[in-house]
């Protein structure tokens, strides 16, 4: 999957769980820019986009994920490792 | 293991859901919801659809959602743990057997004050239910691991009371039922198999605990929701997750939301007494192996020796277990009804018996039709029964023709059809009485009744057929709480609607200027048990010599059957030895029992004027026993003293 694949899918996860169709992501997006994203809505995002992946984030990378450039350069990561 | 396995897979949820969202009238959206929240769906998707299933139910407000036959029950629910990440599936799956949930949530960890200390919240919230999930690492925590048993066994005692004091809080202070949910272990075995010898070993704790809890449920009236009975069944690892507890406190994964969510939902809809009750079997391939028409009784794969034949027979077995719990069975098969009968009667292994059958319908008709027959004849609602039929083109028609029904769909393999039945919770239980096992012979009598009636050409030939007794007796002191449940509960066929305790009961019965009667009533197909009550007594404004009936009520299960011209009859005889020379018949008209109104005219009372001291909306009848003659009727009277 490319970068710019993993952002497409991304961007869908997050319109999903935010419910709104306008979100538009950058990888500096944080949970500043969106309403909602909250520490609930994180853990839902989290799970999200794992299910979306097929993935599974470990704790010790939980942490880091901060923003949406850490979210692709994670799935990256763990799509590479599969 | 896949969630919701049993629900429909929809064919593009997603654009559906946009679809319904789109939706401007939302009586027409909420429709759509009710579809999608039958259907399978993971955690995101039932998010999704919460979302919008808030955002209706607020635009419809309590009275839309009533008028779309909603009920609206209030679930708050306190917890040791995270639990946010589970409403919106617990409220999916309660939309999915339309209920309307509002649900509150405790602030996190805080359920002991909540209860004991104040919580306006809480109590503005007037819970109706209240679901306590707890977790089990405060009691594992405080008992060594080498505790004695008696230790073990004092710091588990202690704990049950701290319970029972939670419980009795919600119960007297919110007037809430409680659900408790038992305590599943985060902590693996630290003995491996012999964990179970070590009295304070963390796994042997909870189970002890899980079991105490269990006893003290039963006697507080407390609900179970036995998540560490539903865990061994699903596994542990789908139910937790360690890397979201750790994360977040979540005890139960997000993934197992959509299953916990129905868990829940089908407790709430067992007190609310919206659990399933019927369960209605398509009988080629789905009770036994092959074409019973094609393959003849002796062809049917069914029985010992041969492992798919025993597969069909332990499904046969789980749904017996099932009839005899209480649950109503009925047959919808494409068969001929002689053929389809003759496998019941004639083949050697079948579990099920064609007398656990209360409705057989085995013709050429569409499925929809039939299900609507046997409906009619069990008196059940639609909503009530479960459909299976292992083919997916007749589940699919159903689904389409009759939304009402429940149809699950099927494993491919009968070996796990039982317990695919079982992980749908139709039958979900909040009480279980000997009334329900009673009820299945109740309605085969019923089911009996219906087809003489559909048989019969003419009212008069289905009555004598019937061949009906009723037997008369004084009320006894072992008839006094089912005549008095009567009095105080019969609304339609009620002429007079007098409430009496059973004390006052008692008194009117002693008392010699009073006939106090109660009837039962058999025939062929049963015994209907005490189904009317009459009280005629002495009045001075109408003279020695005319009795005034007091009360006259009948349970409606008899309605048509003309018992209550055998009933006078008895009364008419009863009250001419005691000296009466006529009857005395009142109306008092309610909201409820316009049914009765012509009660007296039609069976032969004439109408009088209310004696002059009479106040209320009473209307009076005259019948004189010498004069007048007795109603016709085709049932044997049998007078005990």
């Amino acid at each position: 999957m490319t970068e710019q694949e993993i952002f497409q899918e991304l961007s869908v996860v997050f319109r999903d769980v935010f419910d709104d169709e306008a979100i538009t992501l950058r990888p500096e997006t944080t949970a500043e820019d969106i309403v909602g994203w909250d520490s609930q809505a994180h853990v839902t995002l989290v799970v999200a986009t794992e299910m979306r992946f097929g993935i599974r984030f470990r704790t010790s990378e939980l942490e880091t994920l901060h923003n949406v450039g850490d979210f692709v350069r994670l799935i990256q990561t763990q799509l590479a490792g599969s | 293991m896949e969630q919701l396995a049993w629900l429909p897979v929809h064919s593009d949820f997603a654009s559906a859901l946009k679809a319904a969202r789109l939706e401007t009238k939302p009586e027409q959206r909420m429709s759509r919801l009710i579809e999608l929240a039958g259907s399978r769906r993971d955690f995101v998707a039932t998010v999704k659809l919460d979302r919008t299933f808030l955002d209706c139910m607020r635009e419809l407000g309590s009275s839309g959602l009533t008028k779309l036959q909603l009920s609206q029950p209030r679930l708050a629910i306190l917890a040791s743990h995270s639990i946010d990440h589970l409403v919106p599936a617990i409220r999916i799956a309660g939309l999915g057997r339309r209920i309307a949930p509002s649900i509150h949530v405790g602030p996190y960890g805080l359920y002991r004050q909540a209860l004991t200390g104040a919580d306006p919240e809480l109590a503005n919230f007037n819970p109706q239910f209240l679901l306590l999930a707890l977790d089990a690492d405060e009691v594992q925590s405080e008992i060594p691991v080498d505790a004695a048993k008696v230790e073990v066994a004092a710091a588990i005692d202690r704990r049950i009371e701290d319970l029972r004091r939670l419980w009795r809080a919600a119960r007297e202070r919110y007037g809430a039922h409680v659900i408790q949910q038992t305590l599943i272990s985060r902590t693996p075995p630290i003995f491996g198999s012999y964990e179970g010898l070590i009295p304070g070993s963390p796994s042997a704790v909870v189970e002890c605990l899980n079991n105490a809890i269990r006893s003290a449920a039963l006697e507080e009236g407390v609900l179970l929701l036995d998540l560490a009975w539903l865990c061994q069944r699903s596994g542990a690892d789908d139910v937790g997750d360690p890397v979201r507890w750790h994360q977040a406190k979540q005890l139960v994964s997000p993934h197992f939301a959509p299953q916990y969510g129905d868990w829940v939902a089908r407790i709430i809809a067992a007190s609310l007494g919206l659990s399933r009750k019927c369960l209605v079997l398509d009988l080629d391939n789905t009770l036994w192996g092959g074409v019973v028409g094609d393959d003849g009784v002796d062809g049917i794969r069914l029985g010992q020796g041969d492992a798919l034949g025993e597969a069909f027979l332990e499904f046969q077995r789980y749904i017996a277990a099932l009839g005899k719990r209480g649950i109503v069975l009925a047959v919808c098969s494409k068969n001929d009804a002689a053929v389809a009968e003759a496998a019941f009667s004639d083949h050697p292994e079948m579990a099920l018996r064609r007398a656990d059958i209360a409705s057989f319908v085995a013709n050429w008709d569409d499925k929809a039709r039939n299900l609507r027959r046997i409906a009619r004849e069990l008196n059940l609602g639609l909503d009530s029964m479960v459909f299976i039929d292992d083919n997916p083109a007749e589940r699919h028609i159903i689904r389409r023709e009759l939304p009402a029904v429940a149809v699950p769909e099927l494993p491919d393999d009968v070996a796990n059809y039982a317990r695919s039945l079982s992980d749908a919770g139709y039958f979900e239980a909040a009480s279980f009485t000997s009334d329900d096992t009673m009820r299945s012979r109740a309605y085969q009598a019923n089911a009996g009744r219906q087809a003489a009636l559909d048989n019969a050409t003419d009212m008069e030939g289905y009555l004598k057929n019937l061949a009906m007794t009723l037997v008369a007796s004084k009320i006894r002191s072992n008839d006094l709480s089912r005549a008095a449940q009567l009095v105080n509960k019969s609304n339609q066929y009620n002429l007079t609607t007098r409430r009496y305790t059973e004390a006052e009961l008692t008194r009117l019965v002693a008392d010699p200027s009073v006939l106090a009667m109660c009837f039962r009533l058999r025939d062929r197909f049963g015994d209907n048990g005490l189904i009317s009550v009459i009280l005629a007594r002495v009045d001075d404004r109408w003279g020695r010599t005319a009795w005034l009936i007091d009360t006259w009520l009948m349970s409606c299960r008899v309605l048509g059957r003309q018992v209550e011209a055998a009933a006078l009859e008895v009364v008419a005889n009863e009250a001419a030895t005691r000296g009466a020379h006529a009857l005395i018949g009142e109306y008092r008209p309610t909201a409820r029992n316009g049914m009765v109104s012509a009660h007296y005219a039609k069976l032969g009372f004439t109408p009088v004027d209310a004696p002059a001291a009479e106040s209320g909306d009473s209307h009076f009848w005259r019948f004189d026993i010498a004069a007048a003659s007795l109603p016709q009727h085709f049932i044997t009277v049998e007078r005990v003293p």
